[in-house]
């Protein structure tokens, strides 16, 4: 409301909540109206623009971490399998 | 990757037919993701190698009667859950995966609290106190050197359903739906999964880069209410 003293910041979020939605406004299931909040927080604090930026990081970057490799023997017995299937 | 569906009508006439070099590179796309999924519900790497293997012959038994209805990645997962919850449950583990989702999915802080300033700070509630900054990554990326093992001990602590839901989702790549509609679970939950995970591992991360600033809030405050500093520290 507008008679609401410019100075207060009821309708902050505090960085604290941020570390909490900071997913969810990733994957664009944040409401409008907390995006905006997240939004009008994050222009004026460099912790949580940060915070925000390594999440980000983690979520683009872990591509083909692990190259477990599913062992050949058990491949080649389930390729067996298959033949054998097949051939019946 | 998601295969089109008519990608995926292709490999399945291939599958039927019994083109074994269609079903080797399927084996070979999936196998690794399956096994790190059924660890979610086995004890052990060979357990979850046999559920596996189980999955496999299940889904060249049943490739007949695949509908279509979802991707054929999505019926293979399908397969692979129920398969290793049997197992699960013969290796006396047989808390379903929702369930252990739900465990999981517990309201643990995702920066340890005493990082912000309490809640009834007159000025600057909840805020940093101790903030994050800019990690010193390689220009590789976080895979680059020992950030690379950082991370995957990271991963390989984590709580299973959590570990279950990054490797989906961030290492292999699959899409919040796919992932919520193979693990049986909400979207909702998925998504606190892999928030909690990917907390973990960016604590991880910062701890091993030690990559905090602490905020002089005297100075923050003097600069807010608009004081000069009681004393010049410019004087010695």
């Amino acid at each position: 409301m507008s008679d609401e003293p410019a100075h207060t910041h009821a309708e902050d979020m505090a960085c604290i909540q941020v570390v909490e939605v900071v997913t969810d406004y990733l994957e664009g299931a944040l409401p409008a109206h907390e995006a905006r909040r997240l939004e009008r927080h994050l222009a004026t604090c460099p912790g949580c623009t940060e915070y925000l930026e390594q999440l980000r990081t983690i979520a683009g970057s872990l591509r083909g971490l692990t190259e477990e490799s599913f062992p050949a023997e058990l491949r080649d017995d389930l390729l067996a399998d298959f033949r054998s299937l097949r051939d019946l | 990757m998601r295969r089109s569906a008519e990608g995926d009508q292709g490999l399945i006439a291939a599958l039927a037919d019994g083109d074994e070099q269609a079903f080797a590179s399927l084996v070979d796309r999936h196998s690794s993701a399956m096994v790190r999924v059924a660890m979610a519900y086995v004890p052990s790497r060979a357990a979850a190698e046999e559920v596996v293997q189980e999955t496999w012959i299940a889904v060249m038994r049943g490739i007949d009667r695949f509908e279509g209805r979802a991707s054929l990645r999505t019926w293979v997962f399908r397969i692979l859950v129920n398969v290793a919850m049997r197992a699960g449950a013969r290796e006396r583990r047989s808390i379903p995966f929702s369930a252990l989702a739900q465990a999981e999915a517990t309201s643990e802080p995702s920066v340890d609290p005493d990082r912000f300033l309490p809640e009834d700070h007159a000025l600057f509630p909840g805020h940093w106190a101790i903030m994050p900054t800019r990690w010193p990554t390689p220009e590789e990326g976080l895979l680059a050197g020992e950030t690379r093992d950082v991370v995957t001990a990271a991963i390989a602590e984590l709580p299973a359903a959590q570990r279950t839901v990054i490797a989906l989702r961030d290492v292999e790549g699959w899409s919040s739906e796919e992932v919520a509609k193979a693990l049986e679970i909400s979207a909702g939950n998925q998504r606190i999964l892999l928030h909690r995970a990917r907390s973990r591992v960016r604590n991880a991360i910062e701890a091993y880069y030690g990559a905090v600033e602490e905020i002089d809030y005297d100075a923050v405050t003097a600069e807010f209410v608009g004081d000069t500093p009681k004393e010049e520290t410019d004087s010695e």
